[in-house]
């Protein structure tokens, strides 16, 4: 069975190595590249991101990507994004009343977090849905490493975490996976994820 | 609060090589700071500091090559701290793999870097590193009637000291913090100079002045030496504790600190 090909998306935001090594760790063909043409093709898509929403947008917009990533929703093809890679999934982000254009595959609107100390910087629980795939094999308890202070409100269906109030901690809806976490900073518990995710791209 | 008390192992590194901590019969190279890292995730580490001692800038390469080798084989976040001057820095050390950079005397020496760090990277990959020291005052604090108190008495409690504690700066070390946190830094990580290497224990009343300054994470650093010391310092308000040589020398092991937080009731991974 050859390995899946996945590309991370490179529109210059953070730490790429630790996705793609991460990735790699657990079998998939990795590029990480702003060609277009490469992610759509991809058997997977990871979306990164750290830093700033409205910098973040602006970096998939210097590469042109958004209409990519539409497509390859709409078209079901799976798509995974990482914190603020999956934070801009969402229609909105509204940061220090700056409120930016987001990709808008899924609804809803990004919010800072109503919580006494930000970031929410750790190794925090989750409470998945039942019968979650990406999740598959997750012992309950498990933590996974948290840095942000922006969320989505979970919507049903969708993984909670919290902190000063519940939020999206992932999603799974259709071909489209997102954390707001970092499974590739989440040690083995991060890796088991990865690979749901792997072995969901059949 | 459901987030976990993070326990932090930090490497001090020199040219590419681990400076203390020799005590590891298990490790084919208790030198190399890949091979320590790696062994500190296997004993459940929830991130790693890096500090980068080394003096020459021609060897800081190794620094670059040590921080890509960790990224990857070691799957939980990395902070690099030491020496870090521009922005620029910081760009290299994240593109090598580091998550987070700390920054220090380059940011007392000019603080508008936190915010322009901030602002290029995301507030959560800056540390601003505070190495701090009691002053004067505290005697006057502590019962000395004001008239007789010396003339430092009115100045901060805590100073900030840069060039790895040698040189005092005349900065209160909580405003400082506070200050750092409004221009964008994600997370201070706060060294006692006193308590740095006496195995006495962190200084309590420094994290607790800073915790009630700052919204942001707060580091405990400096004086951890025996598995007590940890559940006073979260208590005081840390979101983290870090020690070094009690980790290196294997005094301690990181199993151990979590099951004595996990005995006072704290949450631990």
């Amino acid at each position: 069975m050859s390995r899946p090909r996945v590309v991370v998306l490179d529109y210059g935001s953070g730490n790429l190595r630790s996705a793609e090594r991460a990735l790699a760790r657990v079998g998939a063909d990795v590029t990480v590249t702003a060609d277009l043409a490469a992610a759509a093709d991809a058997d997977g898509l990871v979306v990164p991101g750290v830093g700033a929403y409205a910098a973040c947008m602006a970096g998939i917009g210097a590469v042109g990507a958004a209409p990519m990533i539409i497509g390859r929703v709409a078209a079901g093809r799976p798509v995974l994004g990482i914190c603020v890679g999956m934070q801009v999934l969402y229609e909105l982000g509204d940061e220090h009343g700056v409120r930016t254009p987001g990709i808008g595959v899924l609804p809803g609107e990004v919010r800072r977090l109503a919580a006494p100390i930000l970031p929410h910087m750790g190794w925090n629980t989750v409470t998945p849905p039942a019968g979650s795939a990406l999740f598959a094999g997750v012992g309950a308890d498990t933590r996974f490493y948290f840095v942000h202070s922006y969320a989505a409100k979970p919507e049903p269906g969708d993984t909670i975490a919290e902190h000063g109030e519940p939020f999206a901690a992932a999603v799974e809806r259709g071909s489209l996976w997102a954390t707001q976490f970092h499974p590739e900073k989440s040690g083995d518990a991060g890796a088991q994820l990865l690979d749901n995710w792997l072995r969901s791209l059949g | 609060m459901t987030v976990a008390v993070r326990v932090i192992p930090c490497l001090d590194v020199d040219a590419g090589r681990v400076v203390k901590g020799v005590n590891f019969t298990d490790l084919r190279d208790a030198g190399d700071p890949v091979e320590m890292a790696r062994l500190y995730d296997a004993e459940g580490a929830d991130e790693l500091v890096f500090l980068d001692i080394t003096a020459s800038s021609a060897n800081r390469a190794t620094t670059y090559d040590v921080v890509r080798r960790t990224a990857e084989q070691v799957f939980i976040p990395l902070t690099v701290g030491g020496g870090v001057r521009t922005a620029d820095d910081i760009d290299r050390l994240l593109r090598a793999g580091a998550d987070k950079v700390g920054i220090n005397t380059a940011a007392v020496a000019r603080p508008e870097l936190v915010r322009e760090c901030a602002e290029r990277f995301g507030s959560q990959c800056v540390v601003l590193s505070v190495d701090a020291r009691r002053t004067a005052r505290r005697t006057a604090a502590a019962g000395v009637p004001q008239d007789l108190s010396d003339r430092r008495s009115s100045g901060p409690r805590f100073e900030v000291t840069t060039h790895g504690g040698r040189r005092g700066t005349g900065i209160d070390a909580v405003a400082w913090a506070a200050r750092a946190a409004e221009l964008g830094a994600g997370e201070i990580l706060l060294n006692s100079m006193d308590a740095d290497g006496t195995r006495d224990g962190y200084d309590l009343e420094m994290i607790e002045a800073v915790r009630a300054a700052v919204s942001v994470p707060v580091i405990a650093s400096g004086g951890a030496g025996a598995l007590p010391d940890f559940g006073p310092a979260v208590a005081a308000g840390a979101d983290a504790v870090l020690a070094a040589s009690v980790f290196h020398f294997g005094h301690l092991r990181i199993g151990d600190v979590k099951a004595a937080l996990a005995d006072r009731g704290l949450l631990v991974r």
